[in-house]
């Protein structure tokens, strides 16, 4: 590829130089960056990325196998935008030099193609990603996988064929798409209107989240519209170069929710709700879409980001003997304590106390696309201390990114592991029992941890941990 | 630098600690100095203290420049790379060697994170208060050889008054071990604060002996609102001369507020002129008794809030939005040109009337913070480099600033040090006489000149490389 179309390729979508121009270069981005951490080389950090995509994009320097490498290092988890004072959209420059290195010799074309087929046909399809799933449930459930794994045949292929078969998340017995209805109600009165995006990972191999979030959700007196022709939010697309059918994924989501009449688009899967928060500015130029993505999106929560703005009541089964009813997450705790000046009012949760036996030992993973694509950092805290009978400890380098990373984890497995390795060692300091976090692909890559790193902690979605602990 | 000498620095640190691509040599063409850039002819990671000797040695040698280079964090240019140079990268060498919590003190390689250590001392009950703004990214190699300071520096002091020992490579290849555990120790020439804040320019330090205090167990943490500027740099004043040593006193004004809001949304006062960060510490009653005389006087001042932090997390919030208020002026302008001009404290209100006035002659836009307790102001020039006009009109407005500094008897860097950016101004405040003396002791040192030069000062005016001896050797001339 000659120099003049990379120069084009890469302006074209970096429509102009302000946001290039945008980084200062003053380094305030290493100290969070994961991939900085391990090879302490610049140029595996968002500050030397931002200065070799801008020199490829001023046609200054070419691009090289090196380029495309450290393009691909990267994990996206976008740790430096949330550090970044001035405002760089770094995520946004990451995906757009992915996009044109996947039309370079340095990517296979393969690999390119092989990748957009898996994504397009199975993940975005629904059917396509059921008939996957249900293979992988036969081989998991018929015992042909307890087969494989202790012949070892896989380690033939490659060791790393065989520790990514791992990955693979135990598949649902059902689906939950079929075991939610359209409309489901609450056993009260109706206080919130919501609707429900199901997810794809959620939907076939965390089935059972989804039933949960539902339960949950009903309990605290939300109608809940689950329109059956909703799709595959478009994330892992858009964030793997194949921006063109995510957009086309999201017409269709804004057109399947547009029908029904909700408040609240309740997402429990922080890639797809982080995605779809992003419509409104993904679909800004679209004359047709613009303003419908844009009353889409102002809509969609995170479930731990509406607990925590709602409050919804919901009635705990009593850990010492007398049933309690708490408010989520609950704010008592704030009215105490003041000094002779007067306080300044700063979103910082407090311990609250509680008269239950603290017995469950819990910590809390932060997914990067709550914390760093949707800022939903205290939300979740809040909510999860506000438990009754919850022991928390805070989880050391909580934000930092386990390494699952969309389908890093996948195609770049060695690296991944180096993150897993951390983020295993710090849970395992907390001598928590549960880890809570609040995305299918933390929970899978954490629970692959477990196993590779043998730690003994229960990785769950913080609405399951509630289902548990509600009145039955 | 040709072949020969690449292939001997290859093989002197092995082929996987040396980068020559020309990704590499761009991502190394800069620091967080803004507008400085120079592509190196090699990256060196160094694994021990004699393989840096062998690289020094050979520079002298084959005439090569070496650059020592930390996090790469600096504002003044220190570590960016000069013509025919290799930057020796030392962030690998992060160990905390010891803690003595009998002497109180730590022995730490140079590419240790100041924040990584904090947290390790703090752990013990210790305490090391230097903490520049890029606490969490720089190294305390890089605080020696610039002798930062930070927030604290009002009370505690910077980053000289905490190194008690260094062990450094000299431009010659020798290892120097100065310093040492002694508390008192006047044996010969005081090289080792001579050695902090020399901005690589007279070796390479590889070990550090840094002392470390008691923690103070109590703070209290106060933002105070004014709705003119002149009255936040009175309260700065009256505060001093009232005896009280607060651990902290920081200012930002109007520009830096909204930019800090913006990225931290914790409900700074966007309509008010400036704010005060203020922090007193220490043991007992006395903290609360400084905190309820500031208070006072603020009042007095005319402040228009008054607000306490309710506890550690929130003042940590307070002080890690001050902290990212260089950075976060980004926002408005792609261009951010930071200076550091310091003067006495009393002088602070007329200073920060000075840089208004800058803005004003001079049609730029300026966000003003900084270290009020100290007298360290930041005027930062918001701009664009894209615009030379524009830039042009900076250059003008920081001359202003400096010679009004010099004026009120202060000086034109109080922490970033001189490197690039500051040097051609460096005799109005050290005089000829001072600039003299550094020179004969640079020469004396680094007989050569091939460790960070053209640093501080220029040795020879033109000619800061090799002398060209073949006709291919001569570049072309740009203007």
């Amino acid at each position: 590829m000659s120099k003049e179309i990379q120069y084009k390729e890469l302006l074209k979508i970096l429509p102009d130089d302000d946001i290039l121009q945008q980084c200062i270069h003053c380094g305030m981005c290493l100290a969070t960056c994961p991939t900085y951490e391990i090879t302490k080389l610049e140029r595996s950090s968002p500050r030397g990325r931002i200065k070799m995509i801008k020199s490829v994009a001023r046609g200054e320097m070419e691009m090289s196998r090196i380029f495309a490498d450290e393009m691909n290092f990267c994990l996206d988890c976008q740790a430096c935008e949330t550090a970044c004072p001035a405002g760089v959209q770094y995520g946004r420059m990451i995906e757009t030099a992915r996009v044109v290195i996947d039309q370079t010799e340095y990517v296979s074309k393969f690999s390119v193609e092989i990748k957009k087929f898996v994504l397009r046909k199975i993940v975005a399809s629904r059917n396509g990603l059921k008939i996957v799933s249900r293979f992988l449930w036969i081989y998991q459930k018929t015992g042909l996988q307890k087969l494989i794994r202790a012949t070892g045949i896989l380690k033939i292929f490659s060791k790393n064929l065989s520790e990514i078969e791992t990955l693979s998340p135990l598949i649902a017995d059902k689906f939950s798409d079929t075991q939610i209805n359209e409309i489901e109600l609450p056993t009260g009165e109706v206080k919130y209107k919501t609707a429900f995006h199901f997810g794809c990972l959620m939907n076939t191999m965390f089935a059972d989240i989804n039933i949960d979030t539902i339960d949950v959700l009903k309990e605290c007196g939300c109608k809940i519209i689950t329109p059956k022709d909703q799709v595959c939010c478009g994330s892992l697309m858009g964030h793997n170069g194949d921006m063109e059918f995510a957009l086309k994924l999201a017409r269709k989501n804004i057109d399947a929710f547009e029908k029904h009449d909700y408040d609240f688009l309740i997402s429990n899967s922080a890639g797809c709700g982080a995605f779809m928060k992003d419509y409104a500015h993904l679909l800004e130029d679209d004359p047709d879409y613009a303003e419908k993505a844009k009353r889409f999106s102002s809509k969609v929560k995170d479930v731990m980001e509406f607990f925590a703005e709602q409050k919804p009541e919901l009635t705990f089964q009593s850990v010492i003997s007398k049933e309690s009813s708490t408010r989520l997450p609950d704010r008592q705790a704030e009215k105490s304590s003041s000094n002779d000046i007067q306080q300044i009012s700063l979103p910082i949760n407090r311990d609250r106390n509680d008269n239950h036996k603290k017995n469950q030992n819990v910590t809390y993973h932060d997914a990067c696309h709550l914390i760093h694509a949707q800022k939903i950092s205290t939300q979740p805290r809040e909510v999860i201390k506000s438990l009754p009978g919850v022991e928390y400890t805070e989880l050391e380098e909580a934000s930092w990114c386990c390494g699952s990373a969309g389908i890093y984890n996948v195609v770049r497995y060695d690296d991944a592991v180096k993150q897993l390795e951390r983020k295993m060692n710090n849970i395992k300091n907390t001598k928590a029992k549960i880890v809570l976090t609040g995305n299918p692909g933390c929970m899978g890559q954490i629970k692959h941890g477990t196993q590779k790193f043998n730690v003994d902690v229960e990785v769950l979605h913080p609405v399951t941990l509630i289902k548990r602990m509600l009145k039955k | 630098m040709d072949q020969y000498t690449a292939e001997k620095l290859k093989s002197m640190v092995g082929a996987k600690n040396y980068f020559d691509s020309k990704e590499d040599k761009l991502v190394y063409s800069y620091d967080g100095t803004p507008i400085y850039q120079q592509l190196p002819e090699a990256v060196l990671f160094p694994q021990d203290e004699e393989q840096i000797s062998q690289i020094l040695k050979l520079a002298n040698l084959e005439k090569f420049n070496v650059v020592p280079r930390g996090s790469g964090t600096g504002l003044s240019g220190g570590s960016i790379p000069v013509d025919n140079s290799v930057v020796v990268v030392m962030t690998r060498w992060n160990k905390i060697i010891e803690i003595d919590e009998d002497n109180l003190t730590a022995w730490v390689q140079p590419g240790v994170i100041t924040r990584a250590l904090q947290k390790e001392v703090e752990k013990l009950g210790l305490f090391y208060p230097p903490d520049p703004g890029s606490l969490n990214v720089c190294t305390i190699g890089g605080n020696v050889a610039n002798n930062a300071g930070g927030l604290r520096g009002l009370k505690y002091g910077v980053t000289k008054n905490y190194v008690l020992g260094v062990e450094m490579i000299l431009p010659n290849g020798d290892l120097l071990k100065t310093g040492g555990k002694n508390m008192k120790d006047v044996a010969g020439y005081n090289l080792r604060d001579f050695i902090v804040g020399s901005e690589g320019t007279i070796g390479i330090v590889t070990k550090i002996l840094l002392k470390l205090i008691p923690k103070p167990t109590k703070s209290i943490t106060l933002l105070i609102y004014f709705d003119k500027l002149t009255d936040a740099g009175k309260t700065v004043s009256d505060i001093i001369a009232s005896h009280i040593v607060p651990s902290m006193m920081e200012f930002l004004d109007n520009t830096t507020i909204n930019c800090v809001e913006d990225y931290t949304n914790i409900g700074l006062p966007r309509n008010s002129e400036a704010i005060l960060l203020i922090e007193v510490d220490g043991r007992g009653g006395e903290v609360q008794e400084d905190a309820e005389l500031i208070r006072k006087i603020a009042v007095k001042n005319n402040a228009s809030a008054l607000k306490g932090a309710a506890n550690e997390e929130e003042a940590f919030v307070l002080k890690t939005a001050r902290r990212s208020a260089f950075s976060a002026l980004a926002r408005k302008m792609p261009t951010t040109i930071l200076e550091d001009a310091t003067v006495p404290r009393s002088e602070l209100p007329v200073m920060i009337e000075k840089v208004s006035k800058a803005a004003k002659m001079f049609d730029v836009i300026i966000g003003n913070f900084g270290h009020a307790g100290d007298g360290n102001l930041h005027p930062t020039c918001l701009t664009d480099e894209r615009d030379s006009k524009a830039i042009e009109r900076a250059h003008l407005a920081f001359d202003f600033i400096f010679n009004e500094a010099i004026k009120l008897g202060g000086t034109i860097s109080g922490e970033h040090g001189t490197g690039l950016a500051k040097k051609e101004f460096l005799e109005k405040v050290a005089g000829p006489v001072g600039v003299d003396m550094m020179k004969k002791i640079k020469k004396a040192i680094d007989e050569n000149n091939i460790l960070n030069p053209g640093k501080i000062f220029t040795i020879s005016p033109k000619c800061e490389g090799i002398l060209p001896a073949k006709r291919e050797q001569i570049k072309d001339f740009h203007v």
